[in-house]
């Protein structure tokens, strides 16, 4: 079981405690309605399933109940680090992935 | 009385305590301490199995937990037979009763042997050749079959009838192994303060001192160091020592699970004992103590009853007081075996030869084989075994060939080395490195925060395990915090070596012969099988170990799997890095479905969720069904009604009076906030922001992709303030939905989203007297048509409690659902149901709920709907704000798809018989002539025997249904095809006049 740290409790909480919500930094448009179908599909169905460094949403679901953001590996299924729901995606990650999830 | 075997004043246990057992009926004695092996061994008995594929008689390999053939049933009464138990792990108790598996009629004869004369037909991969043809054969008779003769033990047919207990830990260091190297690495780290959890499989920890005479530690026996070690641990508040305690699953961020057995080993459980616990660790840091396993000789027929591994031998012998033979035979590659044959021999045991295949080894345990006059044959093989149900002879012949020579033995001692325990260091997601020189496997690249000491990190002889061990436990704790150690290391006097040794087939395996050398001894694999996988083109290890099964057993290869990747280097003619080691799962050893389930079972396997009103259903003689984890009142049957009569009644009587029907499940949240209707707006289909507080309206919602995700009638109780309610099933994924776009896409609207499922009860009433039975009770409100109209909502008082009185229908009657706190949801059922008793009112439940809403037309989202679904779909265009610039779907339901004509559409059908009822599910075809498979143009969603209508009714999804009103349409069922007409959805009442009273 992952332990995964919750950037508003500011604590690592484990895996069950939380939901994943899928690909995060998917902005949804403000003038929805009027956009192109192509457009459309790329917002809705069009994800980046990648092998490696996957930014996606989770919410502390069974915890103060917050959407977040979360940096994963998805080969070695760590977590890199976590940031609140609206901040931009990081530019840059920290290098030892290790001491970010034990501290 | 002492039996034949237990050799006077050898080993630890105290003769004094006997415990007696059976096994396949048998009586005999047996010493507290003993585990079944030992004390079957002591009364001679060898023969306790058969193998799962050839039915060859078996006997013990070793005397742990790597046990392939030792498999038996433990039968403590009707309800507890375990089996699969390895005899070598369990312990004796007084009154054990064991049976052998997989034999019939009998142990010594059983028919199934014929598979070891019929072999050639399940050589390797027999599986996928032998039972290809014919296709359907496999299901109804090999598969069967197989099954059958394939059997490994019989599973209980009772429920369980024991309980099993989970924990959670924390420390800062966990120690998996109690051998001299995880109790050196827990006392140093036990020593700077540390919380420190060590974990032993065995009843005493201690590992391989249990066998290894050769060992003294601080001036004392090895075995004797330990358990002084141990006490001083079990001593200290930081410290907790789980014995009988298995580390089966080494997860992420250390995250560890263990089985530990609590009572398994007793005679008479306490009823409050659980059986098995589970513990679930998370330590700062991880030391991996889990030692090495024997690897067996590979020669022809290395599988009769008395070939054991060396240290198996000792561990009977140094431990146990038991001798294996009278008149052993040791085949080697290594010295370890030699410190059994001297150990045997002192114990006044005939050792008939030693065989070793190396030319000309040297050393301190062959110097002392040789001075007790023990005979000493290097550069040979033993090329083949005697005997069947237990080895009578060992032909020994000079490995590059030569003459035999037959020595007669009645046991087997063999060594082929050391295999270091990789298991958890691999499920940590470390990389193992194959050494060159020691032809090993050992953790290279970490991936957790974890460490390796001793045998299991390749680490030979005592003395350096120790060095490694102590100083590994220290920064162990250091690293999880805790300050430098105060101890001393534990001064090793003297030990054993046992380094090197060989992989793979000896030369009495082949490679050309049709022998049986068995590489693994549960699946029944031989070094042919591997050799002809390969032949058959197997190339990398996965598949050879999937073809031939080698290393898939409950064992998990822990003998075998070395052997068998060695066999397959060598006939690839490549070197073992190459082919690569097979992936190590959990766990490591079988775990019970019992230690995992936990209490998690029967009436805890699943919160039960009961409304305010059960208990007076209950009483009322009302059967419930299970929604989700709500149990709901499904109907109210009077004496001598059946369901149907039962439904009929209570759906004609709330037409013609009134019913009463707890709705509580129905989710409830409140949207609250100056943003309240703004967030409705985005959130639902309907435009909110002109709904006047105190009127409802129905609301539709949609997913993104513009299919009906929710539905619920939603009340404003204020301008900043709305009632909303969701499907039963819906309530928790409607709130994370709400909450997912509050959050995250609509942040700016200031709005406070609360679930209030919980907090009302509902009661609806229903029916033309329902103002009538309700308004006595009620405070403050006016419930005029004119001051309170279908689809509003007042708050006031009844029963003097407070109300969210609710104008609405799901019945298509006039209609009221009284929420009041949950705490009072069954007074004021009971006060209503009062006032109905005096109108003829009867409560009823969720069928004739279905029933009445469907004759309505009103949809089920989730019954009717599929998610594939859109509001045009289900004829509720009118509900989808069309001046609105935005929410939730908006864009989705332009798509090309959802806009294209000829998609399903909610209809209703009523069948031209009107006795008949439709099948939920059934498939929609125009032409019922047309040949199979016919095109299917859709399928009935809901479909109910109607008391009201005097007939069936039916809706379905039709495509292009609504073009299709008149239309006869068929559904085709096993028993004939039934004609249906397409009609509207409403079957009763279509101008709504009933509604508004
Ligand atoms: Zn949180």
């Amino acid at each position: 079981m992952l332990l995964i740290r919750c950037p508003y409790c500011e604590e690592e909480r484990p895996e069950l405690e939380f939901r994943n919500a899928g690909e995060a930094h998917v902005a949804r448009s403000a003038n929805i309605a009027g956009e192109s179908d192509d457009d459309f599909e790329k917002f809705f169905f069009i994800r980046s399933n990648p092998k490696g460094i996957i930014y996606e949403r989770w919410r502390h679901i069974h915890g103060c109940a917050r959407f977040f953001n979360a940096v994963r590996d998805t080969v070695t299924d760590r977590f890199i680090m976590t940031y609140k729901a609206g901040e931009p995606k990081p530019s840059k990650l920290p290098k030892n992935s290790n001491d970010v999830v034990s501290k | 009385m002492s039996a034949a075997f237990r050799i006077p004043g050898a080993g630890r246990l105290k003769q004094a305590r006997t415990a007696s057992f059976s096994f396949d009926g048998k009586s005999y004695a047996g010493i507290e301490g003993d585990t079944l092996a030992s004390a079957l061994l002591a009364n001679g008995v060898h023969l306790v199995g058969r193998s799962f594929k050839y039915h060859r008689p078996r006997g013990f390999l070793s005397a742990g937990a790597e046990e392939p053939n030792a498999l038996v049933q433990i039968v403590r009464d009707d309800a507890r037979k375990t089996p699969n138990v390895r005899a070598t792990v369990q312990e004796l108790y007084d009154g054990l009763a064991a049976n052998s598996q997989n034999r019939w009629p009998s142990l010594s004869f059983d028919v199934g042997a014929v598979n070891d004369i019929a072999s050639p037909m399940f050589s390797a991969g027999f599986y996928y050749k032998t039972f290809m043809w014919p296709k359907a054969a496999w299901k109804s008779l090999y598969e069967p079959k197989i099954r059958a003769a394939a059997g490994l033990g019989v599973s209980p047919d009772r429920p369980d009838p024991d309980h099993y207990s989970s924990r959670y830990a924390h420390c800062d260091v966990l120690v998996l192994g109690g051998g001299a190297a995880g109790i050196a690495a827990a006392l140093a780290a036990a020593e700077t303060g540390a919380s420190v959890i060590i974990a032993d499989e065995q009843a005493d920890l201690g590992g391989s001192l249990r066998f290894e005479t050769g060992a003294r530690i601080e001036g004392k026996d090895g075995f004797a160091w330990a358990q002084a070690a141990v006490a001083s641990l079990k001593g200290m508040d930081n410290v907790r020592v789980l014995s009988r305690a298995t580390a089966f699953g080494y997860y992420a961020q250390n995250f560890v699970g263990l089985v530990e057995r609590v009572s398994d080993h007793l005679k008479s459980p306490g009823a409050d004992l659980p059986r098995e616990r589970l513990w679930q660790v998370r330590a700062r840091r991880v030391v991996l103590a889990t030692g090495s396993i024997e690897r067996h000789m590979v020669f022809a027929d290395n599988d009769r009853p008395g070939i054991m591994l060396a240290s198996a031998a000792r561990t009977y012998l140094n431990h146990h007081g038991v001798a294996v033979g009278r008149n052993v035979g040791v085949y080697t590659a290594n010295d370890s075996a030699y410190a059994a044959a001297v150990d045997l021999k002192k114990a006044g045991v005939n050792v008939a030869a030693i065989v070793d295949l190396r030319d000309n080894p040297t050393g301190p345990a062959i110097e002392e084989a040789r001075a007790l006059g023990i005979e000493i044959n290097f550069g040979r093989a033993v090329v083949r075994a005697g005997g069947k149900l237990r080895v009578s002879s060992m032909t020994v012949q000079p490995k590059n060939g030569g003459g035999e020579r037959t020595i007669p033995v009645d046991a087997i001692l063999m060594s082929a080395g050391w295999t270091p325990s990789v298991h958890l260091f691999s499920q940590s997601r470390g990389k193992v490195a194959f050494n060159d020189e020691t032809k090993r496997f050992v953790p290279g690249t970490y991936a957790q925060d974890c460490v390796s000491v001793g045998a299991c990190n390749g680490t030979d002889g005592l003395s350096a395990t120790i060095d490694e061990a102590y100083a590994a436990g220290a920064k162990a704790a250091k690293d999880a915090g805790a300050k430098a150690t105060k101890g001393a290391k534990p001064k090793v006097d003297a030990g054993e070596n046992w380094s090197r040794g060989m992989l793979g087939a000896a030369p009495g395996a082949g490679p050309d012969t049709t022998v049986k050398a068995f590489v693994d001894f549960q699946n029944d694999v031989t070094a042919k099988d591997i050799r002809q996988a390969v032949h058959e083109g197997m190339r990398s290890i996965e598949h050879v170990k999937r073809f031939t099964t080698n290393g898939m057993a409950t064992d998990q290869g822990k003998t075998s799997n070395m052997h068998g990747l060695a066999i397959a280097a060598e006939t690839l003619g490549k070197p073992i890095p190459q082919v690569g080691l097979t992936t190590f799962r959990a766990p490591y050893t079988p775990v019970t479905f019992g230690s995992i389930v936990s209490h998690a079972r029967g009436p805890l396997f699943d919160p039960t969720r009961r409304t305010a009103t059960h208990g007076w259903a209950a009483r009322q003689g009302a059967v419930f069904e299970d929604v989700g984890q709500w149990k709901r009142a499904w109907y109210f049957p009077k004496t001598g009604e059946d369901m149907h009569a039962s439904v009929n009644r209570e759906c004609a009587t709330v037409r013609k009076t009134a019913g009463l029907f707890d709705a509580s499940t129905l989710g409830k949240i409140e949207v609250v906030g100056p943003d309240a209707a703004k967030f409705m707006e985005l959130l639902y289909t309907n435009p909110w922001e002109k709904l006047e507080p105190g009127r409802c309206r129905y609301g539709i919602m949609l997913r993104e992709d513009g299919f009906i995700y929710d539905d619920g009638v939603v009340g404003r109780l204020a301008p900043d303030r709305f009632h909303v309610t969701t499907t039963t099933g819906g309530a928790a994924r409607v709130m994370n939905h709400m909450e997912d776009y509050l959050q995250t896409e609509f942040p700016h609207l200031n709005v406070w989203l609360t679930s209030i499922s919980e907090q009302w009860a509902v009661v609806a009433v229903q029916g033309p007297k329902s103002r009538e039975i309700i308004a006595p009770l009620v405070e403050g409100i006016d419930m005029s048509d004119e001051a309170m109209p279908h689809m509003s909502v007042r708050e006031g008082k009844i029963c003097g409690v407070p109300t969210r009185l609710f104008r609405m229908s799901f019945t298509g009657e006039r209609g009221f659902e009284v929420n009041v706190p949950a705490d009072y949801g069954e007074a004021v059922w009971e006060a209503l149901w009062a006032e109905g008793q005096k109108h003829g009112a009867t409560a009823y439940g969720t069928e004739a709920m279905h029933v009445l809403r469907a004759e309505k037309g009103y949809i089920i989202v989730g019954q009717d709907t599929d998610g594939t679904v859109t509001p045009n779909d289900a004829g509720l265009d009118w509900a989808v704000g069309k001046k609105k610039a935005d929410f939730v779907g908006i864009r989705g339901l332009t798509r090309p798809d959802l806009v294209a004509k000829g998609r399903k559409q909610l209809v209703g059908l009523k069948t031209k018989d009107p006795k008949v009822v439709l099948e939920e599910g059934a498939q929609i075809v125009a032409d019922p002539k047309q040949p199979v498979p016919m095109k299917m143009i859709g399928h009935v969603t809901s479909s109910y025997w109607s008391e009201n209508c005097g007939r069936s009714i039916a809706l379905a999804l039709v495509a292009g249904g609504r073009d299709r009103m008149g239309e006869t349409l068929y559904v085709p069922m096993p028993d004939g095809t039934i004609e249906v007409e397409v009609t509207g959805m409403v079957f009763i009442d279509e101008t709504g006049g009933r509604l508004n009273g």
